[in-house]
């Protein structure tokens, strides 16, 4: 790919997901959005390759993809009422604007909205949002999407295709829920973010290198969604989690591709920008006085982006978040990550009463973190029999390579 | 948008209830079902008799074989089906949801399917 190529691809990108929002509502239909969109894109680039890009992009690919819907309608020489209802809609514009020859529709916030709702409607499974958010809001190909689930295209095409299919079947509605049913759905948008987020930033081996980009197209999902729903204070707080997170991407694999633990990582390459806004933002949320999940879960990242070196992490503040994010998510994970801030902010001993007490009501046999955490703290301890045996029950469940060599290291 | 409710619940819960407890479910059926019908959304509601009663026959070359019971032996049977016409999935899940056996046992939410007129 050119330069000038990758410009252009990183731009459609970042206006296919607005604008095929408003063509899903003006057109009623998934697929003749996407067809007419991507025949827009195809114009756009032998035009803009000429020309240079025009002022409103967004809007120049929504207009050109309207006309391109009615070519395509025209050509199947179906729906004749829908047709008429588009043409009334370009004259509409026209009269409005006043130069037939060269009308601008803008995509309406409003659109991406409803489609990221509908993307991510409880009616869907998991793997049928995110498969189809990525493809409609992320603007991300079926063979990217592929590449960043390790999955087959031809099984993520069936996937969306089957998703597309059911919306339509099922009439899940193209719209932004009410007041009232707001928060459980925002929820299930969120989580959607966060897994495709999650996605990218664990995999950090360089065979999966692909899939680091999941993490620059979860936080712009995350980012414009928190534009879009200005005054609910948990997208932000989603935005400011995975931009604190992402701040220690290059402190936390050494150059060898090793995983580096928070407390060894060098906080000089932790990213300042993406700190402060992600502190900003923190801020900002919680300041509406609605904390959430994800509010406080950011809070915690905030503290750790605040101590200049570990020793000087304030673990009794971390302990208390995770207090707090114990009422929204009683799961024996969050327990876990608050025995191990008890760990430093009391006493190692402290930390493994906390342990013991959590083994006793959940198998957490299989999760590498809670032998890990559990070693840490006899290793605190001087106990190294026990770390070495801790050590040793982590390693068939380490999540990634990384994980694996860094307990095989703790081994030796 | 007309969808069917079919309501799937444990029957050998429902034996095992007291006469009470019985007549507490019919009542908040009759609350609900009077609910749906007054919104001028329900078609037909179908309460079914249990699964002891149901005969299954196949046609296999030609020939017709019946067992006796259910189609398949789960642990939530078909109890009974609503069919309504609302709006949209949104407006079948909150209908779907006020069912009584949504506490217990399940309802699954199928659209009617479209054929030409015949």
């Amino acid at each position: 790919m050119s330069q000038a190529e990758r410009t252009l691809d990183r731009l459609f990108r970042a206006e296919s997901g607005p604008v095929l929002a408003t063509l899903i509502r003006i057109l009623g239909d998934f697929q003749l959005a996407e067809d007419a969109l991507q025949d827009a894109f195809t114009v756009a680039f032998e035009s803009w390759s000429k020309d240079g890009l025009p002022v409103s992009p967004g809007a120049w690919l929504a207009t050109t993809a309207r006309r391109k819907a009615i070519d395509r309608l025209r050509h199947l020489k179906i729906v004749e009422a829908k047709r008429s209802e588009l043409e009334l809609s370009l004259r509409l514009d026209e009269e409005t604007f006043g130069f037939p020859g060269d009308l601008e529709v803008s995509p309406v916030p409003d659109d991406q909205l409803r489609l990221i709702f509908t993307c991510c409607h409880p009616a869907l499974s998991r793997e049928a949002q995110v498969a189809l958010t990525l493809k409609t809001l992320g603007g991300l190909s079926i063979a990217e999407i592929a590449r960043a689930f390790l999955a087959t295209e031809a099984a993520i095409a069936q996937r969306i295709a089957r998703t597309k299919q059911k919306i339509v079947r099922a009439h899940i509605p193209y719209e932004v829920p009410d007041r009232e049913s707001l928060g459980p759905r925002l929820d299930a948008v969120l989580s959607v973010l966060y897994l495709v987020f999650n996605e990218g930033y664990l995999a950090t081996s360089r065979d999966e290198l692909m899939r680091v980009d999941l993490v620059s197209d979860a936080l712009r999902l995350a980012r414009s969604l928190s534009a879009l729903l200005a005054d609910e204070p948990e997208p932000m707080g989603l935005l400011a989690l995975m931009l604190l997170h992402d701040s220690r991407r290059d402190a936390r694999v050494s150059g060898e591709g090793e995983l580096v633990l928070l407390a060894d990582q060098d906080r000089s390459k932790w990213n300042r920008t993406q700190i402060d806004e992600g502190i900003r933002l923190t801020e900002n949320a919680l300041g509406m006085m609605r904390p959430g999940c994800y509010q406080i879960q950011a809070a915690i990242a905030a503290v750790h982006a605040e101590a200049a070196t570990a020793a000087e992490t304030d673990w009794p503040q971390i302990a208390v978040l995770y207090d707090q994010l114990l009422h929204y998510a009683r799961t024996p994970v969050i327990e876990l990550n608050r025995a191990v801030a008890v760990s430093f902010a009391v006493s190692p001993a402290a930390g493994l009463s906390l342990v013991e007490a959590i083994a006793e009501r959940a198998t957490l046999e299989e999760y590498a973190p809670f032998h890990l955490a559990r070693a840490d703290m006899f290793r605190r301890l001087g106990h190294g029999d026990e770390a070495r045996q801790c050590y040793a029950r982590a390693l068939p469940f380490a999540q990634n390579e990384q994980v694996r060599r860094f307990i095989e290291w703790r081994l030796q | 948008m007309k969808y069917a409710l079919l309501i799937y619940a444990a029957e050998k819960d429902w034996v095992a209830k007291s006469k009470k407890e019985q007549e507490d479910v019919y009542n908040e059926y009759w609350a609900y079902t009077t609910e749906l019908k007054n919104s001028g959304k329900m078609l037909s509601c179908e309460p079914l008799d249990p699964t002891p009663t149901a005969t299954t026959i196949r046609v296999r070359t030609g020939k017709t074989v019946h067992s006796d019971g259910p189609f398949a032996d789960t642990k939530e049977q078909l109890g009974g089906i609503y069919v309504i016409d609302v709006k949209d999935l949104n407006e079948a899940i909150a209908w779907a949801s006020k069912i009584p056996d949504a506490r217990s046992g399940s309802i699954e939410i199928r659209p009617l399917m479209k054929l030409p007129e015949m």
